[in-house]
C-alpha cells in the first residue's frame, strides 16, 4: 500500500515539474515536438530508476557507513554523471536504432536538475531500497506525463495567434502555471 | 588601457540587464520558480549562487590551461560540487531557517546551468579578471532577478515584504501566487515585459 502511495504522490499529486520545478530546463527545450517529448520521458525514466537503485547502496553502505555524509552531493552527481555514460555506451553498442532515437537527449540528463533532485528527496525522506526504486520509477513517469501533456499543447499553440510579446517561453511558462493549477487537483486523490 | 576597463565593464553590465539571467539566458529556472515566494528566500538564493558562481569562474578559469577538453565537463562539476558542498554547511551553521527554508534547492545549485554555462561560455576561453566580472554581473543580475520575483509574489500572495505587512486589511491575498502555478505565471509575465522593453526599444 505504501508503494502505492508513493507511485501515485511522485507521478500525480507532488509531481516534480509542476511542484518542486525540477527538470525545468528539458520541459521547456525539448517540449516542442511530442516525438521528442516521450523520447526524452523514457530516456529520463531510465536514467531516474537505474539512479534511485545505485544511489541508495551508496549513499546506506558507503557515505553513512564511513560517517562521511556531507560528501553525498558530489557522490551523487559523480555516480549520476558516470550512469548515463555507461548507459549511452550500452545502447550505442546493442540496440543502434534506440541509440539514434535517445542519443541526443543523454548528455543531457547529467544536468537535469530532476535526477539529482530525485536521489536528494530519496535520502531526506528516508526511504528503504523498494521505496527508493518505485520513487526512482514514478518520478521518471510524472516527467514524462508533463512532458507530453506540454508538447501536445505545443504543437497546437503553433496555429494561434499569441501576442508578440509572449511568443516562445512567456507562453509556454504561463501555460506551465495552469497545468500546475490542474495538477493541484490531484491533491485530494490521497486523503479521500 | 581605457579599451581595456571599457571591455571589462561590459563583462559586467551584460548580465545585468542585456543577457540578464534567468529572463533572458533562460537559465537556472529550477530556483527562480522555488525558491521565490519571499523576498527573503529570493535573495539568499541569489547571493548564494551569485558566491559559487564568483569562486567557480575563478578556480575553471584559473586552471583552464591544464584541463584537457575531454574531462572538462566532469571536472567543472566536482569543483561545483565543492563548492556547494561549502557554501551548504555554511548556511546550515550560520543562517540555519534559510537553510531550512531553501532545503534541497542549496544543494540543486550544482546543476543550475547558469554556473555550469557561464564556466563553459565564458570562464574556460578567458582569463581570471575578466571571468571575475562576468560572474559578478550575472550574479548580481539573476539576485535581482530573484528579488523582483519575491517582491511581486509576497506582496501579491501575503500583502507583504519581508514579512511587514504592506496592504491593508481590506486586501484579500492571492494564495495562487505563493503556489507553484502562481511562479510560472509570474514567470511568464516577467519574461513577456522585458521582450516589450526591448522591443519598444529597438522601436519595432
Amino acid at each position: 500500500m505504501k508503494l502505492i502511495m508513493i507511485f501515485i504522490s511522485a507521478s500525480l499529486i507532488n509531481n516534480f515539474v509542476l511542484t518542486y520545478f525540477l527538470g525545468i530546463c528539458p520541459f521547456l527545450g525539448v517540449s516542442n515536438k511530442t516525438e521528442n517529448a516521450l523520447n526524452m520521458g523514457l530516456a529520463t525514466t531510465f536514467v531516474m530508476t537505474l539512479t534511485a537503485a545505485v544511489t541508495w547502496p551508496l549513499y546506506t553502505y558507503v557515505l553513512v557507513r564511513f560517517n562521511v555524509p556531507f560528501l553525498e552531493y558530489v557522490a551523487f552527481i559523480i555516480t549520476i554523471a558516470a550512469l548515463v555514460q555507461f548507459v549511452e555506451m550500452y545502447i550505442r553498442k546493442s540496440s543502434p536504432a534506440l541509440y539514434r532515437a535517445l542519443g541526443i537527449y543523454l548528455p543531457l540528463i547529467t544536468t537535469n536538475c530532476a535526477v539529482l533532485g530525485l536521489a536528494l528527496f530519496m535520502v531526506l525522506r528516508d526511504y528503504n531500497y523498494l521505496q527508493s526504486i518505485i520513487f526512482g520509477f514514478a518520478t521518471g513517469v510524472g516527467f514524462t506525463i508533463a512532458m507530453l501533456m506540454m508538447s501536445g499543447i505545443r504543437e497546437e499553440l503553433e496555429f494561434a495567434d499569441v501576442p508578440r510579446h509572449f511568443r516562445g517561453t512567456s507562453i509556454t511558462l504561463i501555460i506551465a502555471g495552469m497545468m500546475a493549477l490542474a495538477f493541484m487537483g490531484f491533491a485530494g486523490l490521497m486523503s479521500g | 588601457m581605457a579599451e581595456n576597463n571599457t571591455s571589462l565593464f561590459h563583462e559586467f553590465k551584460k548580465g545585468l540587464w542585456q543577457d540578464i539571467p534567468p529572463f533572458r539566458l533562460v537559465l537556472g529556472t529550477c530556483p527562480a520558480l522555488a525558491v521565490t515566494n519571499s523576498v527573503i528566500n529570493g535573495v539568499s538564493m541569489g547571493l548564494a549562487t551569485l558566491f559559487v558562481l564568483l569562486s567557480a569562474n575563478i578556480i575553471i578559469s584559473a586552471i583552464r590551461k591544464y584541463v584537457t577538453s575531454q574531462v572538462r565537463i566532469g571536472v567543472y562539476v566536482v569543483i561545483i560540487a565543492l563548492l556547494v558542498t561549502v557554501t551548504d554547511l555554511f548556511l546550515a551553521a550560520e543562517f540555519p531557517p534559510i537553510s531550512k527554508a531553501l532545503g534541497p534547492y542549496v544543494p540543486l545549485i550544482i546543476v543550475n546551468c547558469i554556473i555550469l554555462g557561464r564556466a563553459e561560455a565564458f570562464a574556460q576561453r578567458n582569463p581570471v579578471v575578466p571571468s571575475i566580472m562576468d560572474a559578478l554581473g550575472m550574479g548580481i543580475g539573476f539576485t535581482m532577478s530573484l528579488f523582483t520575483m519575491g517582491l511581486i509574489r509576497e506582496l501579491l500572495g501575503f500583502g507583504s515584504i519581508l514579512k511587514v505587512k504592506i496592504l491593508g486589511g481590506w486586501f484579500e491575498p492571492w494564495i495562487v501566487m505563493i503556489l507553484p502555478a502562481g511562479a510560472f505565471m509570474v514567470f511568464g509575465g516577467l519574461v513577456a515585459l522585458v521582450n516589450y522593453i526591448t522591443h519598444r526599444r529597438s522601436g519595432t
